[in-house]
């Protein structure tokens, strides 16, 4: 029976071979170890030797071809046979299937992974630290041990921080609904309908937050009334400036733009209260994050400009603006809503003439604009004017932020928005 | 029940196996006429003969290769090393022919032999004698790897080695030589592949294996009565094959972890407990596993810092204070 | 014994024509003509199997090394047909001769190589790595000289259990310069272990010819010298004069417990192994001498027709079966399946390969 001899694998890295030359012709007699012609392999020119011995039947491939590993070069049988096609058996070798991995013993695929729940953020944007116990502790109590302060090193929250919250009396809001069954409206109608509106996801979460700030954090409330006189002269001074330059795509300043940036000057000046509660630790914070409140028809939410005591006014302007405009259009990132280090809110457009906020999480202290009024008041030479006036309220955090730095903060903001130019040094 | 050395209980394990199966033989450097370099085989040749208890040339890969090839027939040997630290001259035997031949063979083949030493650091005798190979030797599939840290556990311990029929490497210490404890006359085996809990505890467990057991518990001890903290240790005797429930069940409990060994860091024993820890017990960890290991450099000589470089109870209650913060 | 003067490889291998001068030994004249065929059998048939080898390696199918016996028939063909009961052997990786002079058979040996479950190790061990207990055949090792610990090991097992054997641990000469060896010549003298060393000296230590990587004292085996044991030299081409001269080892070892250095000159025609393109070490005349002249099949062959033990057509006969024996191996390979990913993780302890109620270790043995 003919053998098909195929280009042989001369070395473990060989893929194809050149066959240089034949020593033999068809029908010539070889014997087992005869040379039959020569190989070039990417290493080098090797003699093809004779491992079947017989009859040469007929030749392939001819010299100069350059075929890959595995072709038939020759075929070589009993003198007289005829020769078989190539690609015709030498017996194709039976060589069973390799057998399919069976799934006993180790299996080679990882498990599929557990669905991993998003990691949980703290208020500052960070990743939270929590430890898998704990972390396991509140999924079964049903708090958010992300907004846990933690009491384990580098601020992780662990399992005792999750048992003490877990046994602090009704700080988590009844997670089922609250019954608040009242008499309908004798004439039958009402203000508006009576209906259960659904809470969604801004409003769970505003609520949630809210509730917690409030019952965990001490509160303490100070109040400074800021002659807005300066500042509006100044800001109308800049926006002619800005509107001459810029066109109808200038930069408009706000009044909220300029205490954002007296803020912000404010806290370089005061850093006590750029900090948060870390339970065995105060942290302070070398960044001063700006976040605001912005109105949005079914709540509210706060957007953070970072580093921006490294910003000029018109930088967090253009920046406010963008940001308002991103919440509006709910295009807001995760990352744009956490990481503050303080936060501004500002009723004045409302006409509140003053108010108190509920302090943002982890931030030590929420500033509370009111609208500017005209009130009559008493100036330097004792005379009785008309005052354009502001209150701004501060509500701090008293385990971090003690009334003299509150006072002290305030003082320097109300400097600060009263000499608009002391923001330029 | 009596008490007795390490050494002695060692002696003991030896004795017993000889008696019991003719075809046991020591083998060794100085463990016949001089009665062993560290006094372990003590008597054991006046006992039994010349044939039973043999003295080698100093020829580790000679002789511990004939051990091997007299395994392949039948014969039990128990080999010496006058120290682990001996072994990489015969590492080709005790990895490639020992770990190897029966999966070459396909099954065919099995090789029944005891290797035991000393493999600590500790005695000021410098690199070259002081190395502590378990974890090596353990990564090797087809070899057995134990570490006894008491009297108890190293006659129960050497016994089932001398009776397992795969190849099994005992790792002794000579500072715990001296050490005593209660030791049964009755014949009695501790099986491989069980761990030990030598104290129990509820806030923190220590996972140790050979002399830094003895270190951990003297740590617990302080841990219990200056910091009010309850320490459960958690001795894992066999290196390879490994007790995973006992450690993982104490883990559960406490939710805290400490390796302690005398392996330098990298890749010692603690290096394969520590992904076992996180990879079967992660929703139970409170904090990241800890590890007090020796000081990573080659041993050395000055003994007040060989003091510093190994875990000792001060090293490993800092540690623990991590752990627990 | 010989006390030759220098020798070097390959000039001792010079012999007369003509019929060997060890045929009337009585060890080989105790030979039946049946059992000279037989003897002769076993010859061709290592070489067709190594050679069908060639042919499997060069379609790809078998990986790792092969390290091919032809031209070294004689050595474990003369020696291995000698043994007894309780005389076992040992070798390193040139091991497929040794493996079917024992009895292996060429169908669990060629699906062994092409790393089949069906091989004599089940696919685990390959070409490096035959093993026949049964037959008294300790493998089959990778590591040069490795195996000469394990050979007095082997010895040692015989004198200790009070039988009369031997054990007969080959090597190549490129293995006698590492250090188990001569731990193992040591072990061997001090202790009077009855083990053969033999070293089957084909000239070359893979690449390097015996005189550019041997120091030594006229021929590899009077080192023995060194260590106070007894030693010979054979022409590895004769198979009577390895038969007439390792029985007298073999008494040594059987009734005095002595050890013996046998050194036997041989040649291999094709490379250490067939990753080695052996041109840069030697000629193609040098390896057509031997071929022509000094192939210890060819010259039993031709003593066998001489003594009128075989006739032409009986030789042609027993070559062409064994021919095909080799080509049926080869299919016999090929059909076979390999292991499965369960097979990788079985054999590896005999504890767990062998659970039952008396096992005692527990734990995990096998990581994930």
């Amino acid at each position: 029976m003919a053998e098909i001899i195929d280009m042989p694998k001369l070395s473990d890295t060989m893929s194809v071979g050149t066959l240089v030359k034949w020593n033999v012709k068809e029908g010539q007699t070889v014997a087992f170890g005869d040379i039959l012609g020569e190989v070039e392999t990417d290493k080098a020119t090797m003699e093809l030797s004779c491992t079947v011995p017989g009859t040469i039947l007929k030749i392939y491939a001819p010299a100069g071809a350059q075929l890959p590993v595995g072709a038939p070069i020759c075929a070589i049988g009993k003198a007289g046979e005829a020769a078989p096609a190539p690609g015709q058996a030498a017996p194709a070798p039976k060589a069973a299937a390799p057998a399919i991995p069976e799934s006993t013993g180790i299996p080679c695929v990882p498990p599929a992974p557990a669905a991993s729940t998003a990691p949980a953020t703290q208020s500052d944007g960070s990743r939270a630290k929590v430890s898998p116990y704990a972390k396991r502790m509140a999924e079964k109590a049903a708090i958010n041990a992300g907004a846990l302060a933690g009491s384990g090193p580098g601020g992780r929250v662990v399992a005792r921080d999750v048992a003490a919250a877990a046994s602090a009396p009704a700080v988590a809001a009844p997670a089922g609904p609250v019954n608040v069954a009242v008499a309908p409206p004798a004439d039958g109608k009402g203000i508006q309908p009576d209906a259960d509106v659904p809470v969604g996801g801004m409003r769970q979460t505003i609520a949630r937050r809210l509730l917690e700030s409030k019952v965990t954090v001490p509160h303490f409330y100070l109040e400074v009334e800021v002659d807005a006189a300066p500042l509006m002269a100044m800001r109308e001074s800049l926006n002619k400036r800005l509107a001459e330059a810029g066109g109808a795509d200038a930069v408009k300043l706000s009044v909220n733009d300029f205490i954002l940036k007296a803020s912000a000057e404010a806290l370089r000046r005061v850093p006590a209260v750029n900090a948060s509660w870390a339970g065995t630790s105060i942290r302070q914070h070398s960044a001063v994050h700006l976040s605001f409140g912005v109105a949005l028809g079914d709540g509210l939410v706060t957007p953070v400009i970072r580093d921006a005591h490294a910003k000029t006014l018109k930088d967090i302007a253009v920046e406010a603006k963008s940001l308002i405009g991103k919440a509006r259009s709910k295009k807001l990132t995760p990352n744009e809503m956490s990481g503050s280090t303080f936060t501004v809110t500002n009723l004045g457009m409302y006409g509140v003439t003053g108010f108190f906020g509920i302090i943002n999480v982890p931030n030590a202290a929420i500033l509370s604009v009111g609208a500017t009024i005209k009130k009559p008041v008493v100036d330097a030479h004792d005379r009785l004017v008309v005052g354009h006036r502001m209150v701004i309220g501060l509500s701090g955090d008293h385990r971090v932020v003690d009334g003299a730095n509150g006072a002290q903060f305030l003082q320097a903001l109300k400097q600060l928005l009263e000499e608009p130019a002391l923001m330029l040094i | 029940m009596p008490v007795i050395s390490y050494r002695e209980a060692l002696r003991a394990a030896m004795r017993e196996e000889l008696k019991r199966d003719e075809k046991v033989v020591l083998m060794g450097e100085e463990v016949a006429q001089f009665n062993g370099a560290y006094k372990v085989t003590e008597g054991l040749l006046k006992e039994f003969g010349p044939k039973r208890v043999v003295d080698t040339p100093i020829s580790e890969a000679g002789f511990i290769g004939l051990g091997i090839g007299a395994s392949m027939l039948g014969i039990r040997p128990v080999m010496e090393l006058m120290f682990w630290s001996f072994s990489y001259v015969a590492f080709d035997q005790i990895v490639n022919n020992a770990g190897n031949i029966r999966y070459m063979s396909g099954g065919l083949i099995n090789c029944p032999i005891v290797i035991r030493g000393p493999a600590n650091g500790g005695t000021n005798v410098g690199a070259t004698h002081s190395h502590t190979p378990e974890a090596i030797l353990a990564s090797h599939p087809g070899i057995k790897v134990v570490c006894p840290a008491t009297p108890y556990d190293a006659k129960g311990l050497m016994k089932a080695a001398i009776r397992d029929n795969d190849p099994v490497y005992v790792m002794e210490n000579t500072i715990l030589y001296n050490d005593k404890g209660e030791v049964p006359d009755e014949d009695y085996i501790v099986p491989l592949g069980v761990a030990d809990v030598k104290r129990a505890g509820t806030d923190l467990t220590i996972v140790a294996h050979g002399r830094a057991v003895i270190t951990s518990l003297k740590a617990a001890e302080i841990l219990e009565q200056e910091h009010g903290v309850s320490v459960e240790v958690v001795d894992l005797r066999s290196i390879r094959p490994l007790d995973e429930e006992t450690v993982l069940a104490s883990v559960r409990k406490t939710h805290r972890v400490l390796l302690v060994e005398e392996n330098k860091p990298f890749c010692g024993v603690d290096a394969q407990v520590a992904y076992l820890i996180q990879s079967k017990a992660f929703d139970d960890l409170d904090a990241p596993i800890h590890r007090v290991s020796s000081i990573d450099a080659p041993q050395i000589y000055c003994k007040r810092m060989e003091d510093q470089q190994l875990p000792n109870p001060a090293r490993v209650v800092a540690e623990a204070l991590k752990v627990l913060a | 014994m010989a006390t030759p003067a220098v020798l070097t490889h390959p000039e001792s291998l010079k012999r007369p024509a003509g019929p060997s001068e060890y045929a009337k030994h009585p060890v080989n004249t105790a030979l039946s003509k049946k059992e000279k065929v037989a003897l002769y059998t076993k010859m061709a048939r290592i070489r067709h199997f190594e050679q069908r080898c060639i042919r499997v390696y060069q379609q790809g199918k078998i990986g790792g090394f092969l390290h091919l016996y032809v031209g070294q028939e004689a050595v474990a063909a003369g020696t291995i047909s000698l043994l007894g009961k309780h005389d076992h052997l040992i070798t390193g990786y040139r091991d497929h001769g040794h493996a079917l002079m024992v009895g292996m058979g060429m169908n669990e040996c060629m699906a062994e190589l092409t790393g089949k479950v069906t091989g004599c190790s089940q696919g685990k061990g390959g070409s490096m790595h035959y093993f026949a207990p049964d037959k008294n055949y300790w493998g089959g090792h990778g590591i040069v000289g490795g195996q000469a610990p394990l050979g007095t090991g082997l010895a040692y097992a015989v004198k200790y259990m009070g039988l009369k054997g031997s054990c007969l641990a080959y090597m190549g000469d490129g293995a006698v310069n590492q250090g188990a060896v001569h731990e193992a010549y040591n072990l061997a003298a001090l202790w009077d272990l009855p083990i053969i060393f033999v070293v089957e000296n084909n000239g070359y230590s893979m690449g390097t010819s015996q005189e550019r990587s041997t120091a030594h004292p006229g021929c590899l085996a009077k080192r023995a010298e060194g260590y106070g044991m007894a030693w010979d030299v054979i022409n590895g081409h004769d198979v009577y004069e390895v038969r007439a001269k390792t029985s007298e080892a073999l008494k040594r070892a059987h009734e005095e417990s002595k050890p013996t250095v046998l050194e036997i000159f041989t040649y291999r025609y094709y490379g250490h192994s067939m990753a080695d393109p052996d041109k840069t070490y030697r000629d193609k005349e040098e390896i057509k001498e031997y071929r022509e002249q000094k192939d210890p099949v060819l010259l039993f062959e031709k003593e066998l027709l001489a003594e009128k033990v075989l006739t032409p057509e009986q030789v042609q006969a027993i070559n062409e079966a064994a021919m095909a024996e080799a080509d049926e191996a080869a299919a016999f390979a090929d059909a076979s399946p390999d292991p499965t990913v369960a097979d990788i993780t079985k054999h590896i302890y005999w504890e767990e390969d062998n659970r039952g109620p008396k096992t005692t270790s527990r734990g995990t043995i096998i990581f994930e």
